[in-house]
């Protein structure tokens, strides 16, 4: 019996070092390719936002025009009662075309009279009946207004349609282009923050357009999801978890609620169309049938999501409880709930910031709905947030496009920020054993 | 205690859902009719105090939820662009809903547009047949169609291979494509008179001229709004739009002419360019005495100031119907005349 002589060490040693070099090799491939999947999922999420915020930062801010009305009470109050009623049919359209044709030199017969119509949105008249009424003294006063543009010179002002387009196939004519110019250059036109955008409901005229309804809307659905999803939620997980017999019955309900957490959310829509519009007759295109459809939706979730809270609670925190005398109940609700609070919140979280990005069942319950008035009840008409993007994103109007980007923007904002309060909870107070 | 909050949320709920005495105007349908519907809709509620909800949805749909019955949880009005069908009114009947007012208040023209780079394109219903059917007339018997660019067509047209966008099934849209283009265009190239020998009936060989080549006509069940994107990433080709986009989209699409027509308000109006349609919305009549402002809504939409030439609407896109035709439409819904 001898060793290997030297020359079979050397062989044995180059093999061994062969398949070190091998496994280097394998590992240094390993983490390139890891590396380079990072850096494709970046490259994808940067391109989608600066997609996003490329075109939509622009919605941010809003053109208007600024005249001087003469805001004549034989037009707008013959009577001089400067009763709101009565100022709401004066002829407020007159006033502004008067203005602004004589701020353009502008016959009002001639064929530029329509050009320089389109200057100011089609519903500026609306804006200053609103204010005149919520001021009666205003009338007989000569007053200087800002009035919205039209959204073709405010995405020209943006450089959303360009000058170099031949005139018959631009939206802004060369005419109007001329005006806008002479407008800015006598500050008489400016850009500033887009308080509609977040102050008005829908419109048909993109500069008029707002997320009002539909902030109010996701905010009641959240509520309601809050409300509903959460106690039951909890309840359930908390008996499955701790009550429940371990039997086949419960096996199939515990089954079925992971299951029920992959089912397509459109399933959701269609159930809560048969069961809370068709058969309880709960209102159409509310807030109501839209918030009970995601507490569904978002149910599965906050339930798995506690479960594995109460299971992360170590058995002798529950153990300690029974000993000095604790009942089951007291155990859980004094100690095992208590701790796995955090993460049952941060559960919570996350299934809401799922439920206020969904847009198919609400669809299907007539959440797909054109609503001006900001809804004062969930039982009035309204719409969501990322319904109300899907809606702009179908509109034909120009201005509609950095519209629907900048609904993107908004609804990303409360979805990180939502996010964010649940890393910094989880990581506040989460505990560890 | 989260018992008690859940049971005292639920209350909360049951009041507030006990039967309101004025509820708004709830009006769903047509995807065309739509923005017509919400400018109607924005003014009206701009200029009086009553609330409307209009929805989307398809004509289909809209017609649907319609013919459900009466009641305050169902809607008032469906918007559609294309009239309702027999079977849809007796499913209404069925249903309690046996007076319904018919308003049809305007056209809407249909065009073919490529990019604004592009050639111009002269079309005629049967080079678009000739392009995109499954099977063509050869010497009088119908023959699978070898057509690969716009070239072998007609050699009048740019050598693009052929791609056309065309609506989805579920778009009104498509049935006024069909029935204005594509049917026509069967029968002039002869086709439809070639399947007809070979011994199909008259609805069998329409429904044969109705089979397009998948990969040459492409069904979009998108808005017009992916119809564009769709150009844009291949220029070479042709999308069907509504005449009020192209005209808000002129910048970035060249309309093509249709037997020699270009489309324009004028020309939709008078009936010369072929492919346009009237577009409706229906009222429950059992509803108008019920449901507060919906006749005040009809009526302000058949107004002048809305549906005239030179309204809100025409601007939008809407063809206004001849005067003779406003005057009617706005008899029947003063009169509340129904259908037969």
């Amino acid at each position: 019996m001898s060793g290997p002589s030297d020359s079979e060490r050397i062989a044995i040693s180059e093999i061994v070092a062969r398949g070190i070099r091998r496994r280097r090799a394998a590992e240094a491939r390993f983490k390139t390719y890891g590396a380079i999947a990072i850096l494709i999922a970046i490259a994808f999420l940067l391109t989608l936002f600066a997609t996003i915020f490329s075109n939509g930062i622009s919605a941010f801010t809003q053109t208007h025009i600024r005249l001087e009305l003469a805001l004549d009470p034989a037009l707008i109050d013959p009577d001089g009662t400067r009763d709101p009623e009565k100022l709401k049919s004066g002829n407020y359209r007159k006033i502004i075309e008067t203005a602004l044709f004589s701020r353009l030199n502008v016959d009002a017969k001639s064929p530029d009279a329509r050009l320089a119509r389109l200057m100011l949105s089609d519903f500026s008249h609306y804006e200053l009946r609103d204010r005149v009424v919520g001021n009666p003294d205003l009338v007989g006063t000569t007053e200087s207004v800002w009035l919205p543009a039209h959204s073709n010179i405010d995405q020209y002002i943006k450089g959303a349609i360009k000058k170099e387009t031949p005139n018959e196939r631009r939206l802004v004519k060369d005419q109007q282009i001329a005006w806008a110019d002479e407008l800015a250059a006598a500050g008489d036109l400016k850009r500033t923050f887009n308080r509609y955008l977040f102050t008005r409901g829908a419109s048909s005229k993109p500069e008029l357009a707002g997320l009002e309804v539909a902030l109010i809307g996701s905010f009641w659905m959240m509520l309601i999801v809050l409300v509903f999803a959460v106690p039951i939620g909890v309840s359930a997980a908390v008996y499955l978890e701790e009550f429940a017999k371990k039997n086949s019955l419960n096996d199939i309900i515990e089954v079925n609620i992971n299951n029920l957490a992959a089912v397509p959310s459109i399933v959701f829509g269609i159930l809560g169309l048969a069961v809370f519009v068709n058969t309880i007759g709960l209102p159409r295109s509310t807030p109501v049938v839209g918030g009970l459809v995601l507490t569904l939706m978002t149910l599965p979730t906050i339930i798995i999501a506690t479960r594995a809270a109460l299971k992360a609670v170590p058995p002798s925190i529950r153990e300690a409880a029974l000993g000095v005398g604790a009942s089951k109940m007291q155990s859980i609700f004094h100690h095992v709930l208590p701790l796995s609070a955090p993460a049952v919140l941060t559960g919570t979280i996350i299934g809401l910031a799922q439920a206020l990005g969904e847009t198919a069942p609400l669809l299907i319950v007539g959440l797909f709905a054109f609503v001006v008035q900001a809804p004062a009840t969930p039982f009035d008409s309204s719409s969501a947030l990322p319904v109300q993007i899907y809606l702009w994103a179908t509109y034909q109007e120009r201005g509609f496009v950095e519209r629907t980007s900048a609904g993107i923007i908004v609804l990303l904002a409360f979805m990180i920020g939502m996010n964010l309060l649940a890393i910094i909870l989880r990581s506040r107070f989460e505990r560890r054993w | 205690m989260n018992i008690k909050a859940l049971v005292m949320a639920g209350a909360a709920m049951a009041v507030l859902a006990s039967p309101a005495v004025a509820r708004e105007i709830k009006v769903k349908g047509s995807s065309t009719v739509l923005p017509y519907a919400e400018i109607v809709a924005e003014n009206f509620q701009k200029s009086t105090q009553y609330k409307v909800t209009v929805e989307g949805g398809g004509s289909s749909a809209g017609l649907k939820d319609f013919c459900l019955g009466l009641g305050e949880d169902k809607i008032d009005i469906a918007n559609a662009s294309r009239q309702i069908k027999k079977a849809e009114v007796e499913t209404c009947a069925k249903n309690g809903v046996s007076d319904i007012i018919e308003v049809q208040f305007g056209y809407d023209g249909i065009v073919f547009a490529s990019d604004v780079k592009g050639p111009a394109i002269a079309l005629e219903p049967k080079d678009v047949f000739l392009a995109i059917a499954e099977t063509v007339a050869y010497n009088g018997v119908p023959v699978p169609n070898e057509a690969k660019t716009l070239k072998d067509v007609n050699a009048a047209f740019p050598a693009w291979p052929i791609k056309f966008f065309i609506p989805g099934e579920k778009h009104g849209t498509r049935e006024v494509f069909e029935e204005k283009v594509v049917i026509p265009g069967c029968k002039a190239s002869g086709t439809l008179e070639a399947y007809v020998k070979a011994g199909k009936d008259e609805k069998a060989a329409e429904a044969a001229c109705k089979k397009f080549n998948k990969d040459f006509a492409v069904d979009i069940d998108g808005d017009y709004t992916e119809t564009l994107a769709r150009l844009d990433s291949n220029k070479k080709s042709i999308g069907v739009f509504g005449l009020a986009f192209y005209e808000s989209n002129t910048d970035k699409l060249r309309v093509a002419t249709v037997s020699g027509v270009t489309p324009t308000g004028a020309t939709v109006a008078s009936g010369e360019y072929p492919v346009s349609r009237p577009l409706f919305f229906y009222i429950k009549k059992a509803h108008l005495p019920v449901i507060p402002g919906l006749k005040e809504y009809a009526e302000f939409f058949v107004s002048e100031d809305m549906i005239g030439p030179g309204g809100p609407l025409e601007t939008k896109g809407l063809v206004p119907a001849p005067d003779a035709e406003r005057e009617a439409v706005r008899a029947t819904v003063s009169d509340e005349t129904t259908l037969k």
